[in-house]
Protein backbone atom coordinates (compact mmCIF):
# COMPACT_ATOMS: atom_id res chain seq x y z
CA UNK A 1 0.00 0.00 0.00
CA UNK A 2 1.05 3.51 -1.07
CA UNK A 3 0.80 6.09 1.32
CA UNK A 4 0.42 9.92 0.23
CA UNK A 5 -0.13 12.82 2.45
CA UNK A 6 -3.08 13.37 1.97
CA UNK A 7 -4.24 10.34 3.53
CA UNK A 8 -3.46 10.82 7.65
CA UNK A 9 -0.80 10.32 8.74
CA UNK A 10 -1.60 8.42 11.69
CA UNK A 11 -4.61 6.57 11.85
CA UNK A 12 -5.97 5.04 14.91
CA UNK A 13 -9.02 3.10 14.38
CA UNK A 14 -10.75 1.38 17.40
CA UNK A 15 -7.75 0.70 19.57
CA UNK A 16 -8.38 -1.48 22.47
CA UNK A 17 -5.35 -2.13 24.26
CA UNK A 18 -5.02 -4.10 27.49
CA UNK A 19 -2.78 -5.01 30.87
CA UNK A 20 -3.56 -8.57 32.26
CA UNK A 21 -7.42 -7.84 32.94
CA UNK A 22 -7.13 -4.08 33.10
CA UNK A 23 -8.43 -2.51 29.63
CA UNK A 24 -6.95 0.78 29.87
CA UNK A 25 -7.99 1.73 25.59
CA UNK A 26 -11.36 0.60 24.87
CA UNK A 27 -11.99 1.68 21.62
CA UNK A 28 -9.73 4.33 20.75
CA UNK A 29 -9.97 6.46 17.27
CA UNK A 30 -8.53 9.25 15.81
CA UNK A 31 -6.74 10.84 12.45
CA UNK A 32 -3.36 12.74 12.33
CA UNK A 33 -2.70 14.65 9.19
CA UNK A 34 0.65 15.89 7.76
CA UNK A 35 1.49 18.94 9.93
CA UNK A 36 -1.10 18.82 12.52
CA UNK A 37 -0.81 19.57 16.16
CA UNK A 38 -3.15 17.56 18.05
CA UNK A 39 -3.41 17.43 22.03
CA UNK A 40 -4.74 14.49 24.19
CA UNK A 41 -5.78 15.60 27.86
CA UNK A 42 -7.66 13.91 30.13
CA UNK A 43 -7.36 12.35 33.80
CA UNK A 44 -4.28 10.82 34.87
CA UNK A 45 -4.77 7.24 34.56
CA UNK A 46 -7.35 7.44 31.60
CA UNK A 47 -5.11 6.10 29.43
CA UNK A 48 -3.01 9.01 27.63
CA UNK A 49 0.63 7.57 27.74
CA UNK A 50 -0.58 3.90 26.77
CA UNK A 51 -2.21 5.51 23.73
CA UNK A 52 0.97 7.39 23.01
CA UNK A 53 3.40 4.50 23.46
CA UNK A 54 0.81 2.20 21.19
CA UNK A 55 1.78 4.57 18.47
CA UNK A 56 5.59 3.48 18.43
CA UNK A 57 4.98 0.60 19.34
CA UNK A 58 6.15 0.53 22.80
CA UNK A 59 3.12 -0.94 24.08
CA UNK A 60 1.72 -4.15 21.96
CA UNK A 61 -1.86 -3.72 21.07
CA UNK A 62 -4.52 -6.45 21.53
CA UNK A 63 -7.32 -5.16 18.63
CA UNK A 64 -7.44 -2.38 16.37
CA UNK A 65 -5.41 -0.90 14.31
CA UNK A 66 -2.91 1.75 13.78
CA UNK A 67 -1.35 3.26 10.42
CA UNK A 68 1.64 5.34 10.62
CA UNK A 69 1.79 6.63 7.16
CA UNK A 70 0.03 3.83 5.94
CA UNK A 71 1.72 1.02 7.85
CA UNK A 72 0.45 -1.14 10.49
CA UNK A 73 1.92 -1.45 13.69
CA UNK A 74 -0.55 -4.02 14.83
CA UNK A 75 1.34 -6.55 12.84
CA UNK A 76 3.61 -8.91 14.21
CA UNK A 77 5.97 -8.68 11.04
CA UNK A 78 6.18 -5.12 11.86
CA UNK A 79 9.46 -3.50 11.10
CA UNK A 80 10.05 -1.76 14.42
CA UNK A 81 13.18 0.09 13.35
CA UNK A 82 11.28 1.25 9.88
CA UNK A 83 8.68 2.70 12.14
CA UNK A 84 10.91 4.02 14.99
CA UNK A 85 12.87 6.14 12.48
CA UNK A 86 9.54 7.64 11.64
CA UNK A 87 8.24 8.58 15.02
CA UNK A 88 10.17 10.73 17.28
CA UNK A 89 9.35 10.54 21.02
CA UNK A 90 10.26 12.55 24.29
CA UNK A 91 9.23 11.13 27.97
CA UNK A 92 8.27 13.15 31.20
CA UNK A 93 11.54 12.08 32.43
CA UNK A 94 13.93 13.14 29.50
CA UNK A 95 15.81 9.67 30.23
CA UNK A 96 18.59 10.73 28.72
CA UNK A 97 21.58 8.48 28.62
CA UNK A 98 23.45 9.29 32.31
CA UNK A 99 27.04 8.58 30.48
CA UNK A 100 26.78 10.61 27.21
CA UNK A 101 27.29 14.22 26.76
CA UNK A 102 24.14 16.79 25.71
CA UNK A 103 26.30 16.59 22.08
CA UNK A 104 26.82 12.02 22.30
CA UNK A 105 22.93 12.13 23.35
CA UNK A 106 22.41 13.50 20.59
CA UNK A 107 24.69 12.00 17.62
CA UNK A 108 24.14 8.32 19.18
CA UNK A 109 21.20 7.34 17.12
CA UNK A 110 22.16 9.01 13.87
CA UNK A 111 25.48 6.74 14.14
CA UNK A 112 24.55 3.63 15.16
CA UNK A 113 20.79 3.29 13.94
CA UNK A 114 21.16 5.17 10.89
CA UNK A 115 25.09 4.43 10.42
CA UNK A 116 25.54 8.16 9.41
CA UNK A 117 29.12 9.53 8.99
CA UNK A 118 30.56 11.39 11.72
CA UNK A 119 31.68 14.25 10.83
CA UNK A 120 28.23 15.27 9.24
CA UNK A 121 26.01 13.91 12.14
CA UNK A 122 28.11 15.90 14.67
CA UNK A 123 27.01 19.10 12.48
CA UNK A 124 23.46 18.34 12.94
CA UNK A 125 23.62 17.57 16.69
CA UNK A 126 25.53 21.28 17.07
CA UNK A 127 22.42 22.83 14.82
CA UNK A 128 20.18 20.91 16.65
CA UNK A 129 22.02 22.22 19.73
CA UNK A 130 21.39 25.64 18.25
CA UNK A 131 17.93 24.97 17.51
CA UNK A 132 16.48 24.14 21.38
CA UNK A 133 19.08 27.26 23.16
CA UNK A 134 21.73 24.75 24.91
CA UNK A 135 25.09 26.41 22.85
CA UNK A 136 27.81 26.07 25.37
CA UNK A 137 26.25 22.98 26.40
CA UNK A 138 27.28 20.23 24.42
CA UNK A 139 30.31 18.87 26.29
CA UNK A 140 28.15 18.53 29.85
CA UNK A 141 26.64 15.46 31.14
CA UNK A 142 22.84 15.31 31.68
CA UNK A 143 23.17 14.91 35.32
CA UNK A 144 24.60 18.57 34.92
CA UNK A 145 22.13 20.09 33.51
CA UNK A 146 18.36 21.51 34.33
CA UNK A 147 15.24 19.77 33.84
CA UNK A 148 14.27 22.41 31.07
CA UNK A 149 17.69 21.55 29.69
CA UNK A 150 17.59 17.84 29.91
CA UNK A 151 14.33 18.02 28.09
CA UNK A 152 15.53 20.40 25.35
CA UNK A 153 18.37 17.70 24.98
CA UNK A 154 16.32 15.14 24.77
CA UNK A 155 13.96 16.89 22.21
CA UNK A 156 16.62 17.47 19.93
CA UNK A 157 18.02 13.62 20.24
CA UNK A 158 14.58 12.79 18.85
CA UNK A 159 15.28 15.41 16.16
CA UNK A 160 18.39 13.79 15.00
CA UNK A 161 16.11 11.19 13.50
CA UNK A 162 14.56 13.16 11.30
CA UNK A 163 11.25 11.89 11.93
CA UNK A 164 7.67 12.74 10.29
CA UNK A 165 5.94 12.48 13.87
CA UNK A 166 6.43 13.09 17.16
CA UNK A 167 5.33 12.33 20.30
CA UNK A 168 5.72 13.87 23.53
CA UNK A 169 4.03 12.78 26.43
CA UNK A 170 3.63 15.04 29.29
CA UNK A 171 6.74 16.59 29.19
CA UNK A 172 6.92 19.44 30.74
CA UNK A 173 5.16 17.69 33.92
CA UNK A 174 8.58 16.67 35.80
CA UNK A 175 9.86 20.29 34.85
CA UNK A 176 10.04 23.56 37.67
CA UNK A 177 7.69 25.98 36.59
CA UNK A 178 10.45 28.46 35.59
CA UNK A 179 11.62 26.37 33.07
CA UNK A 180 8.78 24.93 31.46
CA UNK A 181 8.12 28.03 29.13
CA UNK A 182 11.95 26.96 27.48
CA UNK A 183 10.51 23.40 26.70
CA UNK A 184 7.23 24.55 25.58
CA UNK A 185 8.57 27.59 23.36
CA UNK A 186 10.86 24.43 21.65
CA UNK A 187 7.94 22.46 20.79
CA UNK A 188 5.97 25.23 19.43
CA UNK A 189 8.56 26.36 16.90
CA UNK A 190 8.86 23.09 16.04
CA UNK A 191 4.94 23.03 15.19
CA UNK A 192 5.47 25.97 13.85
CA UNK A 193 7.95 24.60 11.00
CA UNK A 194 4.95 22.05 9.87
CA UNK A 195 6.04 19.31 12.68
CA UNK A 196 3.40 16.83 13.22
CA UNK A 197 3.06 16.64 16.35
CA UNK A 198 0.59 14.87 19.09
CA UNK A 199 1.07 15.80 22.82
CA UNK A 200 -0.39 14.16 26.02
CA UNK A 201 -0.37 17.55 28.12
CA UNK A 202 -1.85 19.43 31.28
CA UNK A 203 -0.88 22.69 29.94
CA UNK A 204 -4.16 24.01 29.00
CA UNK A 205 -3.26 27.75 27.11
CA UNK A 206 -0.30 26.23 25.49
CA UNK A 207 -2.92 23.39 23.80
CA UNK A 208 -5.41 25.90 22.87
CA UNK A 209 -2.62 28.24 21.37
CA UNK A 210 -0.44 25.45 19.04
CA UNK A 211 -3.06 22.93 18.58
CA UNK A 212 -4.98 21.94 15.84
CA UNK A 213 -7.38 19.33 17.56
CA UNK A 214 -7.59 18.50 21.16
CA UNK A 215 -8.59 14.99 22.25
CA UNK A 216 -10.01 14.48 25.37
CA UNK A 217 -10.10 10.98 26.93
CA UNK A 218 -11.48 9.53 30.11
CA UNK A 219 -11.00 5.93 31.33
CA UNK A 220 -9.72 4.95 28.28
CA UNK A 221 -12.12 6.22 25.91
CA UNK A 222 -12.40 9.18 24.12
CA UNK A 223 -15.30 11.71 25.56
CA UNK A 224 -15.31 14.79 23.26
CA UNK A 225 -12.71 15.92 20.78
CA UNK A 226 -12.93 19.28 18.61
CA UNK A 227 -10.68 22.88 17.57
CA UNK A 228 -9.74 24.22 20.68
CA UNK A 229 -11.59 27.11 20.62
CA UNK A 230 -14.87 24.80 20.25
CA UNK A 231 -13.68 22.34 22.97
CA UNK A 232 -12.54 24.73 25.41
CA UNK A 233 -15.29 27.37 25.16
CA UNK A 234 -18.36 24.82 24.20
CA UNK A 235 -18.03 21.50 25.39
CA UNK A 236 -20.50 19.01 25.82
CA UNK A 237 -19.75 16.22 27.48
CA UNK A 238 -20.29 16.66 31.35
CA UNK A 239 -16.92 14.87 32.07
CA UNK A 240 -15.04 17.50 30.05
CA UNK A 241 -16.94 20.26 31.88
CA UNK A 242 -15.92 19.06 35.03
CA UNK A 243 -12.09 18.39 34.03
CA UNK A 244 -11.67 21.51 32.63
CA UNK A 245 -13.40 23.09 35.70
CA UNK A 246 -10.65 21.91 37.80
CA UNK A 247 -8.08 22.47 35.95
CA UNK A 248 -9.20 26.49 34.48
CA UNK B 1 71.98 -5.13 42.33
CA UNK B 2 75.11 -7.29 43.19
CA UNK B 3 75.40 -5.32 46.39
CA UNK B 4 72.05 -6.43 47.28
CA UNK B 5 72.44 -10.14 46.36
CA UNK B 6 75.48 -9.85 48.93
CA UNK B 7 73.83 -8.44 51.61
CA UNK B 8 71.39 -11.13 51.80
CA UNK B 9 73.90 -13.72 51.85
CA UNK B 10 75.58 -11.82 54.64
CA UNK B 11 72.08 -11.55 56.45
CA UNK B 12 72.25 -15.43 55.83
CA UNK B 13 75.49 -16.04 57.21
CA UNK B 14 75.13 -13.84 60.09
CA UNK B 15 71.54 -14.33 61.17
CA UNK B 16 70.30 -17.54 59.78
CA UNK B 17 67.50 -15.93 57.88
CA UNK B 18 67.77 -17.53 54.36
CA UNK B 19 66.71 -15.62 51.35
CA UNK B 20 68.16 -17.93 48.91
CA UNK B 21 65.72 -16.20 46.26
CA UNK B 22 67.78 -12.86 46.37
CA UNK B 23 71.09 -14.70 46.63
CA UNK B 24 70.87 -17.71 44.57
CA UNK B 25 70.48 -16.99 40.63
CA UNK B 26 68.59 -20.91 40.59
CA UNK B 27 66.41 -19.76 43.20
CA UNK B 28 65.85 -16.02 42.13
CA UNK B 29 65.35 -17.60 38.58
CA UNK B 30 62.25 -19.74 39.84
CA UNK B 31 61.29 -16.79 42.01
CA UNK B 32 61.30 -14.45 38.87
CA UNK B 33 58.98 -17.06 36.42
CA UNK B 34 56.50 -18.08 39.64
CA UNK B 35 55.86 -14.11 39.57
CA UNK B 36 55.54 -14.01 36.07
CA UNK B 37 53.50 -17.06 35.99
CA UNK B 38 50.85 -15.74 38.83
CA UNK B 39 50.74 -12.43 36.87
CA UNK B 40 49.77 -14.09 33.22
CA UNK B 41 47.55 -16.38 35.34
CA UNK B 42 45.44 -13.85 37.00
CA UNK B 43 45.28 -11.45 33.47
CA UNK B 44 44.58 -13.63 31.56
CA UNK B 45 42.05 -15.33 34.13
CA UNK B 46 40.39 -11.71 34.88
CA UNK B 47 39.75 -11.07 31.45
CA UNK B 48 38.06 -14.16 30.73
CA UNK B 49 36.08 -14.27 33.69
CA UNK B 50 34.52 -10.43 32.95
CA UNK B 51 33.71 -11.68 29.25
CA UNK B 52 32.05 -14.79 31.08
CA UNK B 53 30.27 -12.56 33.01
CA UNK B 54 28.78 -9.77 30.96
CA UNK B 55 28.14 -12.90 27.87
CA UNK B 56 26.25 -14.41 30.57
CA UNK B 57 24.67 -11.64 31.97
CA UNK B 58 23.37 -11.52 28.15
CA UNK B 59 22.33 -14.79 27.76
CA UNK B 60 20.39 -14.89 31.29
CA UNK B 61 18.06 -11.74 29.84
CA UNK B 62 17.34 -14.19 27.00
CA UNK B 63 14.08 -15.16 25.74
CA UNK B 64 14.75 -18.29 25.73
CA UNK B 65 13.84 -20.70 29.20
CA UNK B 66 16.60 -22.84 28.07
CA UNK B 67 19.39 -20.69 27.40
CA UNK B 68 18.48 -18.95 31.20
CA UNK B 69 18.63 -22.50 33.00
CA UNK B 70 21.85 -23.32 31.66
CA UNK B 71 23.21 -19.90 32.31
CA UNK B 72 21.46 -20.51 36.28
CA UNK B 73 22.83 -24.06 36.67
CA UNK B 74 26.35 -23.21 35.73
CA UNK B 75 26.50 -20.23 38.53
CA UNK B 76 25.22 -22.47 40.99
CA UNK B 77 27.33 -25.31 40.22
CA UNK B 78 30.42 -23.04 40.21
CA UNK B 79 29.19 -21.08 42.96
CA UNK B 80 28.13 -23.83 45.59
CA UNK B 81 31.45 -26.04 45.07
CA UNK B 82 34.87 -25.51 46.76
CA UNK B 83 37.09 -24.14 43.47
CA UNK B 84 40.01 -26.66 44.21
CA UNK B 85 37.47 -29.22 43.90
CA UNK B 86 36.73 -27.78 40.68
CA UNK B 87 40.06 -27.42 39.21
CA UNK B 88 40.75 -31.45 39.89
CA UNK B 89 37.75 -31.99 38.21
CA UNK B 90 39.14 -30.37 35.13
CA UNK B 91 42.54 -31.58 35.50
CA UNK B 92 41.87 -34.89 36.13
CA UNK B 93 38.19 -35.51 34.97
CA UNK B 94 37.53 -33.73 32.04
CA UNK B 95 41.43 -33.74 30.69
CA UNK B 96 41.32 -38.01 30.68
CA UNK B 97 37.92 -37.61 28.64
CA UNK B 98 39.78 -36.13 26.02
CA UNK B 99 42.43 -37.69 23.43
CA UNK B 100 45.83 -37.76 24.07
CA UNK B 101 49.16 -36.04 21.68
CA UNK B 102 52.23 -37.34 21.25
CA UNK B 103 55.16 -34.93 22.68
CA UNK B 104 58.49 -34.75 20.93
CA UNK B 105 59.94 -37.55 22.89
CA UNK B 106 57.68 -39.97 21.61
CA UNK B 107 55.14 -40.32 24.69
CA UNK B 108 51.72 -39.53 25.13
CA UNK B 109 50.55 -35.99 27.00
CA UNK B 110 46.96 -34.67 27.39
CA UNK B 111 45.91 -32.73 25.06
CA UNK B 112 45.55 -29.64 27.35
CA UNK B 113 48.26 -28.71 30.38
CA UNK B 114 47.91 -27.88 33.41
CA UNK B 115 47.80 -24.33 32.57
CA UNK B 116 45.28 -24.32 30.62
CA UNK B 117 43.00 -26.30 32.57
CA UNK B 118 43.53 -23.48 35.80
CA UNK B 119 42.74 -20.81 33.35
CA UNK B 120 39.70 -22.43 32.29
CA UNK B 121 38.81 -23.49 35.78
CA UNK B 122 39.35 -20.16 37.79
CA UNK B 123 37.69 -18.14 34.91
CA UNK B 124 34.75 -20.21 34.74
CA UNK B 125 34.93 -20.28 38.85
CA UNK B 126 35.19 -15.69 38.75
CA UNK B 127 32.90 -15.71 36.02
CA UNK B 128 30.23 -17.31 37.57
CA UNK B 129 29.55 -14.77 40.55
CA UNK B 130 30.59 -12.18 37.85
CA UNK B 131 27.34 -13.05 35.77
CA UNK B 132 25.55 -12.31 38.82
CA UNK B 133 27.68 -8.77 39.34
CA UNK B 134 26.39 -8.00 36.06
CA UNK B 135 22.81 -8.90 36.69
CA UNK B 136 22.97 -6.64 39.36
CA UNK B 137 24.17 -3.71 37.66
CA UNK B 138 21.93 -4.48 34.76
CA UNK B 139 18.75 -4.33 37.09
CA UNK B 140 20.05 -0.84 38.40
CA UNK B 141 19.37 0.64 34.98
CA UNK B 142 15.78 1.91 34.56
CA UNK B 143 13.57 0.33 32.14
CA UNK B 144 12.81 4.12 30.96
CA UNK B 145 16.19 4.65 29.72
CA UNK B 146 16.51 1.30 27.89
CA UNK B 147 13.10 2.36 26.08
CA UNK B 148 14.21 5.65 25.28
CA UNK B 149 17.09 3.99 23.10
CA UNK B 150 14.23 1.57 22.26
CA UNK B 151 12.03 4.20 20.73
CA UNK B 152 15.07 5.81 18.58
CA UNK B 153 15.33 2.24 16.97
CA UNK B 154 18.52 1.01 18.80
CA UNK B 155 18.78 -2.88 18.36
CA UNK B 156 18.55 -5.10 21.02
CA UNK B 157 22.63 -5.35 20.97
CA UNK B 158 23.19 -1.79 20.97
CA UNK B 159 21.48 -1.30 23.98
CA UNK B 160 23.24 -4.02 25.32
CA UNK B 161 26.43 -2.80 24.82
CA UNK B 162 26.01 0.97 24.67
CA UNK B 163 23.41 1.67 27.18
CA UNK B 164 23.40 -1.17 29.79
CA UNK B 165 26.84 -2.33 30.02
CA UNK B 166 28.12 1.02 30.49
CA UNK B 167 26.16 1.89 32.98
CA UNK B 168 25.78 -1.23 34.58
CA UNK B 169 29.45 -1.11 34.51
CA UNK B 170 30.04 1.58 36.83
CA UNK B 171 26.96 0.28 39.63
CA UNK B 172 29.02 -2.38 39.90
CA UNK B 173 33.03 -1.84 39.57
CA UNK B 174 33.34 -2.20 43.79
CA UNK B 175 31.32 -5.22 43.54
CA UNK B 176 33.73 -6.86 40.38
CA UNK B 177 36.71 -4.99 42.43
CA UNK B 178 36.59 -7.42 45.13
CA UNK B 179 35.74 -10.86 42.96
CA UNK B 180 38.72 -9.97 40.79
CA UNK B 181 41.02 -9.74 43.94
CA UNK B 182 39.42 -13.12 45.14
CA UNK B 183 40.44 -14.38 41.95
CA UNK B 184 43.77 -13.28 41.93
CA UNK B 185 44.54 -14.74 44.99
CA UNK B 186 42.41 -17.99 43.90
CA UNK B 187 45.41 -18.38 41.70
CA UNK B 188 47.35 -20.16 44.41
CA UNK B 189 44.76 -23.07 43.47
CA UNK B 190 47.03 -23.72 40.68
CA UNK B 191 49.79 -25.14 42.82
CA UNK B 192 47.40 -28.31 43.32
CA UNK B 193 47.81 -29.11 39.68
CA UNK B 194 51.41 -28.06 39.55
CA UNK B 195 51.52 -24.75 37.31
CA UNK B 196 54.78 -23.62 38.26
CA UNK B 197 52.84 -20.25 39.85
CA UNK B 198 54.69 -18.30 42.32
CA UNK B 199 53.17 -20.33 45.73
CA UNK B 200 54.29 -23.61 43.75
CA UNK B 201 57.92 -22.31 42.75
CA UNK B 202 58.09 -20.72 46.47
CA UNK B 203 57.60 -24.61 47.71
CA UNK B 204 60.26 -25.72 45.75
CA UNK B 205 62.65 -23.56 47.08
CA UNK B 206 61.68 -24.30 50.74
CA UNK B 207 62.40 -27.84 50.06
CA UNK B 208 65.47 -27.60 48.87
CA UNK B 209 66.36 -24.81 51.39
CA UNK B 210 64.35 -25.44 54.56
CA UNK B 211 63.68 -21.93 54.80
CA UNK B 212 59.48 -22.43 54.99
CA UNK B 213 59.10 -19.76 57.65
CA UNK B 214 61.00 -17.14 55.48
CA UNK B 215 59.50 -18.00 52.17
CA UNK B 216 55.79 -17.83 53.55
CA UNK B 217 56.24 -14.35 55.28
CA UNK B 218 57.86 -13.42 51.40
CA UNK B 219 54.82 -15.15 49.98
CA UNK B 220 52.41 -13.13 52.36
CA UNK B 221 54.26 -9.66 51.63
CA UNK B 222 54.35 -10.58 47.73
CA UNK B 223 50.48 -11.20 47.12
CA UNK B 224 49.85 -8.59 49.73
CA UNK B 225 51.77 -6.07 47.29
CA UNK B 226 50.22 -7.63 44.30
CA UNK B 227 46.61 -7.52 45.18
CA UNK B 228 46.92 -3.72 46.70
CA UNK B 229 48.61 -3.25 43.04
CA UNK B 230 44.92 -4.40 41.76
CA UNK B 231 42.85 -2.34 43.74
CA UNK B 232 44.82 0.64 43.79
CA UNK B 233 44.34 0.50 39.37
CA UNK B 234 40.78 -0.76 40.15
CA UNK B 235 40.37 2.29 42.49
CA UNK B 236 41.46 4.72 39.89
CA UNK B 237 39.67 3.34 37.28
CA UNK B 238 36.24 3.47 39.67
CA UNK B 239 37.19 7.34 39.81
CA UNK B 240 38.01 7.92 35.89
CA UNK B 241 34.42 6.45 35.01
CA UNK B 242 33.05 8.71 37.61
CA UNK B 243 30.63 10.66 35.28
CA UNK B 244 29.51 14.54 36.94
CA UNK B 245 25.78 13.82 38.20
CA UNK B 246 25.57 10.25 38.19
CA UNK B 247 25.41 7.73 40.79
CA UNK B 248 26.76 8.29 44.45
N1 LIG C 1 2.89 -1.53 32.06
C1 LIG C 1 1.70 -1.49 32.69
N2 LIG C 1 1.24 -2.59 33.33
C2 LIG C 1 0.04 -2.58 33.96
N3 LIG C 1 -0.77 -1.52 34.01
C3 LIG C 1 -0.38 -0.39 33.39
C4 LIG C 1 0.88 -0.32 32.70
N4 LIG C 1 1.00 0.93 32.19
C5 LIG C 1 -0.11 1.59 32.54
N5 LIG C 1 -0.95 0.82 33.25
C6 LIG C 1 -2.26 1.21 33.78
O1 LIG C 1 -3.02 1.70 32.71
C7 LIG C 1 -3.80 2.80 33.11
C8 LIG C 1 -3.54 3.97 32.18
O2 LIG C 1 -2.24 4.41 32.38
P1 LIG C 1 -1.59 5.58 31.53
O3 LIG C 1 -1.74 5.27 30.09
O4 LIG C 1 -0.23 5.77 32.05
O5 LIG C 1 -2.51 6.81 31.92
P2 LIG C 1 -2.23 8.36 31.80
O6 LIG C 1 -1.00 8.55 30.99
O7 LIG C 1 -3.45 8.90 31.15
O8 LIG C 1 -2.07 8.87 33.19
C9 LIG C 1 -3.49 3.06 34.56
O9 LIG C 1 -4.49 2.46 35.34
C10 LIG C 1 -2.19 2.35 34.77
O10 LIG C 1 -2.07 1.88 36.08
MG1 LIG D 1 0.86 9.41 31.46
Amino acid sequence: MTWSDDQPMVSIKDLHKSFGALEVLKGVSMDVMKGEVICIIGPSGSGKSTLIRCINALNDIQQGSILVEGREVNDHKLDKLELRKKVGMVFQQYNLFPHKTALENIMMAPLLVLKQEKAEVEKLARQLIKKVRLEGKEDNYPGELSGGQQQRVAIARSLAMNPDVMLFDEVTAALDPETVNEVLSAIKELAQDGMTCMLVTHEMAFAREIADHIYFTDRGVIVEHGPPDTFFDDAKDPRTIEFLGQIL
Amino acid sequence: MEAFYEWARVLYETTGINLPFIYDSYDRGRMIDGFFMTVKLSVICLFFSVIIGIIGAWLQNSPLKWTRRIVNGYIQLFRNTPPLVQLYFFYFAISTLLPKVTNEYGGQEPILGGFTWAVISLSFFAGAYNVEIFRSGIEAVPDSTIEAAEALGFTRLHIYKDITLPLAFRVVLPALNNNLVNLVKTTTLAYAIAVPEMLYEANQIWSDNVNVTEMMIFMLLTYFVLVGILVWGMNKWERALKIPGFGA
